[in-house]
C-alpha cells in the first residue's frame, strides 16, 4: 500500500505524536510475506531490468576503463607531479566513507538500542560491502601494477622482503581488509535466519537448494538464538571501534604527511564524521526509491527518513567544525605555508571546488535540516541526499587536489585536470555499485524479517492472559 | 552423530510467543530438561524459560581477540627487528607505537571471526539434516509466524503417550510426533 493511501493514524503514533517505526496493522505473517514476496517470485519487475541495464552499462564502462589502464598504465589518468593522488584516492575515500554509515546503522545504533534501525540495517550493510568493493579497487589500480599488490601482504616471498609496518599506507591495508572481512561476516550472520525463512518458503527446487545451503540448517532454536544474539552484540561492539579506526587510519594517510592542508590533527574525527554524513546521504539515496518501488512504506517509514536527517544534521555540524578548525589553524599556526594553502584553496584557480563543497555540505543541508517538515518530506530528503553526496565528493577533491597542486616551491606548482579515463572509472564504480545492489535486492532479504518482527506489538510477552494471535 | 531411529520428540505448536513462554516455563517447572523452543525471531524469555542462561561465545571472542593481538604484534616485531630490518629516517627498529594499528585491526578481525564462527560451531551449524524438519508444520511456521516447544525423547521423563497428554494440557494449537 503506498503512503498516500495510509490514514494518518496508521503512520503517526497517537501516544507520542511521532511517526511510527513500523506502521500499524503489520503481523508476523505479513512481514514475512512482504519481504519474501519480493525475492521468491519468478516475476522480476521490468523496472528492475531497466535499472540493471543502465547500471550494468556503467559497470561495463568500468571494465573498459580498467582494461585500458592495465594495458597502458596510470599515465592515462591525469595524475602527475605535483598531483600524484587524483581521482583514484578521492574516490577511494569517498566510497569507503559511504560504507561507514552501514556499519554505524548496523553496529553503533544496535549498541544504543535504537530499534528503528532494524528495518534499514540490512540494506545499509549491503551498501557498506558494495561501497568497500568499489573503494578497495582504487588503491590497487592506483599502484600502477596491481598484479603485484600481494607484495603488501605479509607473506613469505622468494625475494625475502617484508612489509614496512611504520607506514600508514600499510596500516590502511590492514584496516580496510579487516573492515571488508568483518562487514561481510556481520552481514552474512545477520542474514542466516532470514535465508532460513526463504528456504522454507521457496517454491522452486533451485531456490530451496540455494537458500538451504546458505542458511546452514538454521532452525530457530532458543539456544541458537541466544548465542546468535550474543555474537551479534559482540560483533557490533567490535565493528564500532573498527569503523572509527578505518577512517582514522585513512586520515593518517594524509595527516602523517608534512604537506600544508594535510598535516593536521583534526583529520581523524573530521574524516569519521564526514564518512557518516555522506554514508547516511547514500542510505537515503538508496532507501527512498527502494521503499517506493517495492511498496515498503510500512517498514521504512517517515520516522526513518526523519531520524537519518537528524543524524546528518549532527554529523554535518561536526564536519562544519572541521572546516572551521582548518581555517582557524591556518591563521593561528602563523605558518606562511598553511595560510597560503587556505587562501589558495578558497580563492586560487581551483577555488570553485571549495565553494561547491561549502554550498553542498554546509549551506543547503545545515540550514534546512532543522525543519521537521522538510526532514519528513520525501522528495526534499532525496534532493538533500544527492546534494550531500556531491558535497562530500568535493570535500575529498579539495583535500587531495588543492593541497597538492601548489605546495612549498612555486617552481613545482602544477594543476590538475581529470581525463576521460578518470571520469569513466568513477562513473564505472557507480555502475558496479548499483548493479551489485540490484542483484542483492533481487536475491537476498533486503529487510531483516526477524529484526522487524521484534518490533511488532505481537512480540510482546504477556504474563498471563492468552494473547491474540499474530498481532 | 550415529544414525538414530524412532522418535526424536513431540512438537507442540503455539500461535503467540506468550503462550510458548508460558508453556516452556511450566514444562521446566514440571521437571523437563531435554527440550527446546523454536521461534522465528529471538525470544529471550524462551531461552530463559528452558533454563539456558549462559553461553560460551564471549569467551571464544576474547580468546580470539587476544590471539590476533599477540600474533600480529609479535609478527611485526619479528619482521621489523629480525627478518627485514629497515632504517626509516633513523627510527628504532622496535618502533612499537607504529605496530599498534595493525595489531589493533587483527584483534578485531580475530575476535569477530571467532564470535561468528564460534557461534555457528557451538550451535552445531552448518547441519544438512535435522529431524525437526520432518514435522509437517515446522517448516511452514518456525521461520515465519509460529512458535514451537519440543520435548525430546532423550529426556528420562519422556513417554510417547503420557508426554503427548502432558503437552496437550499446555493448550497448544497442535502436537505432532517427530521421527528421526
Amino acid at each position: 500500500m503506498p503512503t498516500s493511501e495510509l490514514k494518518p493514524s496508521d503512520r503517526i503514533d497517537p501516544a507520542t505524536g511521532e511517526y511510527r517505526v513500523v506502521a500499524s496493522g503489520e503481523t508476523f505473517k505479513s512481514v514475512t510475506e512482504k519481504i519474501a514476496g519480493i525475492v521468491l517470485t519468478p516475476h522480476t519487475p521490468m523496472g528492475w531490468f531497466a535499472l540493471f541495464t543502465v547500471a550494468g552499462g556503467g559497470a561495463t564502462v568500468l571494465m573498459v576503463a580498467v582494461t585500458w589502464l592495465f594495458l597502458k598504465g596510470v599515465g592515462i589518468w591525469a595524475i602527475t607531479q605535483p598531483v600524484a593522488w587524483g581521482f583514484a584516492i578521492i574516490n577511494f575515500v569517498w566510497w569507503i566513507g559511504i560504507g561507514h554509515a552501514g556499519t554505524l546503522i548496523s553496529a553503533i545504533l544496535l549498541l544504543f538500542k535504537q530499534g528503528w534501525r532494524n528495518s534499514i540495517s540490512r540494506f545499509a550493510e549491503a551498501m557498506t560491502i558494495f561501497a568497500v568493493v568499489c573503494a578497495g579497487m582504487f588503491p590497487l589500480i592506483h599502484t600502477g601494477r596491481p598484479w603485484l599488490a600481494y607484495w603488501m601482504l605479509p607473506v613469505p616471498l622468494t625475494m625475502n622482503i617484508w612489509p614496512q609496518f611504520r607506514s600508514p599506507l600499510m596500516w590502511d591495508v590492514f584496516a580496510v581488509s579487516t573492515y571488508a572481512t568483518i562487514s561481510v561476516v556481520f552481514w552474512y550472520v545477520g542474514m542466516v535466519p532470514d535465508l532460513a525463512t526463504f528456504r522454507d518458503r521457496s517454491k522452486s527446487r533451485l531456490g530451496q537448494y540455494f537458500y538451504g545451503l546458505m542458511s546452514l540448517g538454521w532452525r530457530g532454536s532458543a539456544r541458537h538464538w541466544m548465542r546468535y544474539e550474543t555474537a551479534a552484540l559482540l560483533l557490533s561492539g567490535l565493528a564500532t571501534p573498527l569503523v572509527l579506526s578505518v577512517h582514522t587510519v585513512i586520515s593518517f594517510d594524509f595527516a602523517v604527511a608534512v604537506l600544508p592542508g594535510w598535516h593536521t590533527t583534526i583529520f581523524p574525527p573530521y574524516f569519521v564524521a564526514g564518512a557518516i554524513y555522506s554514508g547516511f546521504a547514500m542510505v537515503l539515496t538508496l532507501a527512498i526509491p527502494l521503499r517506493k518501488f517495492y511498496h515498503l512504506e510500512h517498514l521504512v517509514t517517515e520516522r526513518h527518513i526523519d531520524n537519518m536527517g537528524k543524524v546528518m544534521l549532527a554529523t554535518g555540524f561536526i564536519v562544519a567544525y572541521g572546516y572551521g578548525m582548518e581555517v582557524f589553524m591556518a591563521w593561528y599556526s602563523a605558518s606562511h605555508w598553511e595560510a597560503f594553502m587556505m587562501w589558495n584553496r578558497m580563492f586560487g584557480p581551483m577555488g570553485w571546488s571549495y565553494w561547491v563543497l561549502v554550498t553542498c555540505n554546509l549551506a543547503i543541508p545545515l540550514t534546512t535540516l532543522w525543519s521537521r517538515k522538510l526532514r519528513t518530506s520525501i522528495p526534499y530528503m532525496f534532493f538533500i541526499s544527492i546534494v550531500v553526496n556531491t558535497g562530500m565528493w568535493f570535500e575529498r577533491f579539495v583535500i587531495v587536489v588543492t593541497s597538492l597542486y601548489r605546495d612549498f616551491l612555486p617552481s613545482s606548482w602544477g594543476t590538475y585536470r581529470a581525463t576521460k579515463w578518470d571520469y569513466m572509472t568513477f562513473v564505472g564504480t557507480l555502475g558496479l555499485f548499483t548493479s551489485l545492489f540490484l542483484l542483492f535486492v533481487r536475491f537476498l532479504p533486503m529487510i531483516p524479517m526477524n529484526e522487524v518482527k521484534i518490533l511488532l506489538p505481537g512480540a510482546k510477552i504477556m504474563p498471563k492472559a492468552k494473547a491474540e494471535a499474530g498481532d | 552423530m550415529p544414525a538414530r531411529e524412532g522418535t526424536y520428540g513431540l512438537l507442540a505448536e503455539f500461535d503467540t510467543p506468550s503462550d510458548l513462554v508460558r508453556a516452556a516455563r511450566q514444562a521446566r517447572q514440571d521437571g523437563w530438561r531435554r527440550m527446546d523452543c523454536y521461534t522465528p525471531y529471538p525470544v529471550e524469555e524462551a531461552a530463559e524459560a528452558i533454563g539456558f542462561h549462559r553461553n560460551k561465545v564471549p569467551l571464544l571472542t576474547l580468546v580470539g581477540g587476544l590471539m590476533g593481538l599477540t600474533a600480529m604484534f609479535l609478527f611485526e616485531t619479528w619482521v621489523s627487528v629480525w627478518a627485514y630490518p629497515l632504517n626509516i629516517a633513523g627510527r628504532p627498529l622496535y618502533s612499537w607505537p607504529a605496530f599498534i594499528v595493525p595489531a589493533y585491526e587483527w584483534t578485531i578481525l580475530f575476535a569477530g571471526l571467532s564470535a561468528a564462527f564460534g557461534m555457528f560451531a557451538l550451535n552445531g551449524l552448518p547441519a544438512l539434516y535435522h529431524p525437526l524438519f520432518n514435522a509437517p508444520n515446522f517448516r511452514d511456521g518456525a521461520t515465519n509466524d509460529k512458535f514451537f516447544l519440543c520435548l525430546e525423547a532423550l529426556d528420562p521423563k519422556f513417554d510417547l503417550v503420557e508426554s503427548r497428554a502432558y503437552l496437550l494440557s499446555l493448550q497448544p494449537v497442535s502436537v505432532v510426533e517427530v521421527a528421526y
